[in-house]
């Protein structure tokens, strides 16, 4: 039937819809402020050059970690928006871990990941007990451990830092060659590549997909999230379940560091990029929570940011300008899904109806909302954590 | 955030909260006076002279107005239902309104566009939380990441090339006037410099409220009355709050719940304006990139300390601002000198909830408040990057132990359609 076709186009129909209006804001910003438009849509939208695409997939694959780790919480409606202090704790572990090289080669390389991981779960833990024993909102106290966070790295990267050569920076031990990830080339210049960990991050997208999916345990968690009431009616501990989502949340966080460290900068320095928790919740939402559409957000986010960078220098315009685009984004997504999923209801009706009234037996309605439908699915709750209550007023 | 609020909490707390409401500003005087007196000990018993010296107090007051404005316009907001975690994007929208306004128009203009700026932000929140029904804290992040892009965007388009001004600052700007009352400010130092217990640390403060005064510290401590007033003792502040505790009981009374939520995160949104706004011209004299650092989220802890209330929240944003004050100023000594009277208090209030029943807690406290004396006779200087963190810290430990205790408006963070009360 067409259903499935029809079902595609409103799955796709939503983040084009989001991203029209997000680019119309943007647009009427620039307008305003007197800015040439169109000057700066062609600049942005142009086709990137080599370099500029791996530069693109670099930064995406950075962010992809990040919008995992939030996607794991809002399966389980959890906000985590600490993955910022979450990822900087564990890329300094990471760092020191590798630098200080205690196991030779590639083994060195894996301790320090199982140590960033387990310190990202370790920071985004504090979260969660504390929300599953003492009731504390975890978008406050991830808020709170993110302050504490940088100011505690900064602490202890003066207590060990070594300064690097010929700078005022300074910095963690550098990893040493044999236990850095090779990269992976682009090009036939070998100045441009991508970063090896793309292949681990990817693998991470798949496992997010297999444990969410296919495992008991991913049932529980996704249950949770839908309506914590049914998930203790069916004997799920969720106290349990909501200090294991913050955990593996926490854990993917402490991931999202590391394809520079090992790739790019090999060595946890003052300088060491920050701000990367807060893009990975708009990533999130724009990919629906799902590991596929996560990465075109990331995609998506990073071309955004790549290609903005020419602008003060071709048509003096500041660069930020694509903050504001990405920013619209997060709004328009949620509302053009919501939209797209009324008038996919009320196509839904419109074809019920057709249906009795041609014939006497009304033919089944195929189910549209089984919770393991296709990876185009839009269904409502899978993504942004309160939409439970417009969900009601449709059906 | 809502799941802990059920229907009955209200009812069956308000007759016991009623004899204690009479008392709200009392207890904030009360408060007040007793942490002077603690510090005064304190300062005894260590020599950390800059605890109380009016130097200090007087950064604590402006190191407090931001973040108490901020909590301010998280409580207007929060009251009314609508969690407002954009407030450190309007206030960086205020940083820059503060800056352009000021910079063409003058002092009081920068007060207006600080506002306006903010109230911009709460339009964008508004819109997304009232009308289209989006999750609060989505909206919130969005709003913040709109915000600094938009800021950053505007500075480049608005100060390069002006005097002074450029992509991450603006052009000095005028500050509105300030108070000083010459003779008593003299007289207050005498007594100050003695040194005497108490009577030199209350003369430091009140040299402090007489020296150099920034009337916009004054109109601040006038917004957070007025809001007390507005909220609490008029039929539109009942009304809005009642929308934050039940909208549908609300909307079947006639409330038009939606217009009251709109006009609340507007005014929420202005505060928070006004809080950057004072950075800029108080705490500084002109707009500079990334000069919230943070301060919005701190206003929103401020308020939770605070308990959804006015005085508490005052509470809260003094005591972050005492802390980001004596961090600044040899901060060392001073925090470490606060760290005996931690340990001290945790001692003391531990052994009382042993007493009282509570041994797991109990000890608990016990526990870090051992912890926190070993640490201050091992170290003897705190180190700077530990005092910046201490606000956060407090707000974990406060949330930690007294969450049970407070008690945010039933209806925070839910969405609510119209017609909802069917």
């Amino acid at each position: 039937m067409n259903s499935r076709v029809t079902r595609l186009a409103l799955g796709l129909a939503a983040p084009l819809l989001a991203l029209v209006a997000a680019f119309a804001i943007t647009s009427l910003v620039l307008i305003i402020a007197g800015d040439p438009v169109g000057g700066v849509w062609s600049t942005i939208l142009q086709v990137p050059a080599e370099r500029n695409m791996a530069n693109i997939i670099n930064n995406a694959t950075v962010l992809y970690l990040s919008g995992l780790a939030i996607a794991v919480g809002f399966k389980m409606n959890l906000f985590n928006i600490g993955v910022d202090g979450q990822y900087r704790v564990a890329a300094f572990t990471a760092a020191v871990v590798a630098g200080e090289a205690w196991l030779p080669g590639y083994l060195n390389t894996a301790l320090a990941i199982v140590c960033a991981m387990a310190v990202g779960a370790l920071w985004a833990g504090i979260a969660g007990v504390l929300r599953a024993t003492r009731g504390v909102s975890e978008v406050i106290s991830t808020i709170m451990l993110n302050f504490i966070a940088t100011g505690l790295v900064a602490y202890l990267l003066r207590k060990i830092a070594v300064r690097v050569p010929g700078s005022n920076e300074i910095g963690t031990k550098e990893i040493p060659e044999g236990s850095r990830i090779p990269s992976i080339p682009f090009s036939d210049n070998p100045a441009i590549s991508l970063y090896g960990f793309l292949v681990i991050a990817a693998f991470f997208g798949f496992l997010y997909w297999f444990v969410l999916n296919k495992t008991r345990f991913g049932f529980d968690l996704r249950a949770t999230g839908r309506s914590t009431t049914a998930a203790v009616a069916s004997g799920i501990d969720v106290t349990r379940m909501t200090v294991a989502a913050l955990l593996i949340s926490g854990a993917i966080a402490g991931l999202v560091g590391l394809p520079i460290l090992f790739g790019d900068a090999y060595k946890y320095g003052s300088t060491f990029q920050s701000g990367l928790g807060f893009a990975g919740i708009a990533i999130a939402l724009l990919g629906r929570n799902n590991p596929v559409g996560i990465a075109v957000g990331a995609l998506l986010f990073a071309f955004l940011d790549e290609q903005s960078n020419p602008l003060q220098i071709i048509i003096g315009v500041s660069p930020d300008i694509v903050a504001i685009t990405q920013g619209t984004i997060v709004l328009t997504v949620v509302i053009s899904y919501e939209v797209v999923r009324r008038y996919g209801v009320r196509l839904e009706q419109h074809h019920v109806g057709l249906a009795l009234e041609g014939q006497v037996d009304p033919p089944p309605v195929p189910p549209d909302r089984s919770p393991d439908s296709s990876t185009t699915d839009s269904t409502p709750t899978d993504g942004a954590p309160g939409d439970d209550k417009t969900k009601g007023v449709s059906t | 955030m809502s799941d802990k609020a059920g229907v009955i909490v209200p009812d069956a707390k308000a007759p016991a909260k009623k004899p204690r409401r009479k008392l709200g500003l009392w207890w904030v005087a009360i408060a007040l006076v007793s942490a002077l007196l603690l510090l005064s000990v304190l300062r005894i018993v260590t020599g950390a002279g800059d605890l109380t010296s009016s130097g200090t107090i007087a950064g604590t007051l402006i190191a407090t107005m931001p973040i108490m404005l901020a909590g301010l316009g998280g409580l207007w907001s929060e009251r009314a239902g609508v969690v407002n975690i954009g407030l450190e994007g309007m206030m960086i929208l205020g940083t820059w309104g503060a800056g352009y306004f000021g910079y063409h128009y003058g002092a009081w203009a920068a007060v207006i566009g600080a506002i306006l700026m903010g109230m911009l932000g709460g339009l964008i929140h508004a819109t997304a939380t009232v009308i289209f029904g989006i999750d609060h804290i989505i909206s919130g992040v969005a709003v913040n990441i709109i915000a600094l892009g938009a800021v950053q965007y505007l500075a480049s388009l608005t100060f390069v090339g002006l005097p002074g001004g450029g992509q991450t600052q603006s052009p000095k700007i005028p500050d509105v006037p300030t108070i000083t009352i010459g003779p008593l400010s003299d007289g207050l130092k005498d007594i100050e410099d003695k040194g005497t217990f108490f009577v030199s640390d209350l003369a430091s403060v009140l040299r402090a409220l007489v020296t150099n005064l920034s009337s916009l510290v004054l109109i601040s401590l006038l917004l957070l009355v007025v809001t007390y007033y507005v909220l609490w003792r008029t039929s539109f502040g009942l009304r809005l709050r009642s929308v934050g505790e039940s909208p549908s009981a609300a909307e079947s009374l006639g409330v038009k719940v939606l217009r009251y939520k709109f006009a609340a995160v507007l005014i929420s949104g202005g505060l928070a304006g006004l809080a950057g706004g004072f950075l800029a011209m108080v705490a500084s004299s002109n707009y500079r990139d990334g000069q919230t650092g943070g301060r919005g989220y701190i206003g929103l802890a401020a308020m939770i300390f605070g308990n959804w209330r006015p005085g508490g929240l005052l509470g809260g944003s003094a005591l972050f601002g005492y802390t980001e004050t004596l961090g600044l100023r040899q901060g060392g000594t001073s925090v470490h000198a606060l760290l005996l009277a931690i340990a001290v208090l945790a001692l003391a209030f531990g052994i009382w909830q042993v007493r009282k029943g509570e041994a797991v807690a109990g000890s608990v406290i016990v526990g870090l408040g051992a912890l926190v004396a070993a640490l201050y006779f091992s170290i003897d200087e705190v180190p700077s990057d530990f005092t910046r963190m201490t606000p956060y810290i407090i707000t974990l430990l406060v949330l930690a132990f007294a969450s049970q205790r407070l008690r945010m408006p039933a209806a925070d963070g839910q969405i609510y359609r119209k017609g909802s009360a069917g």
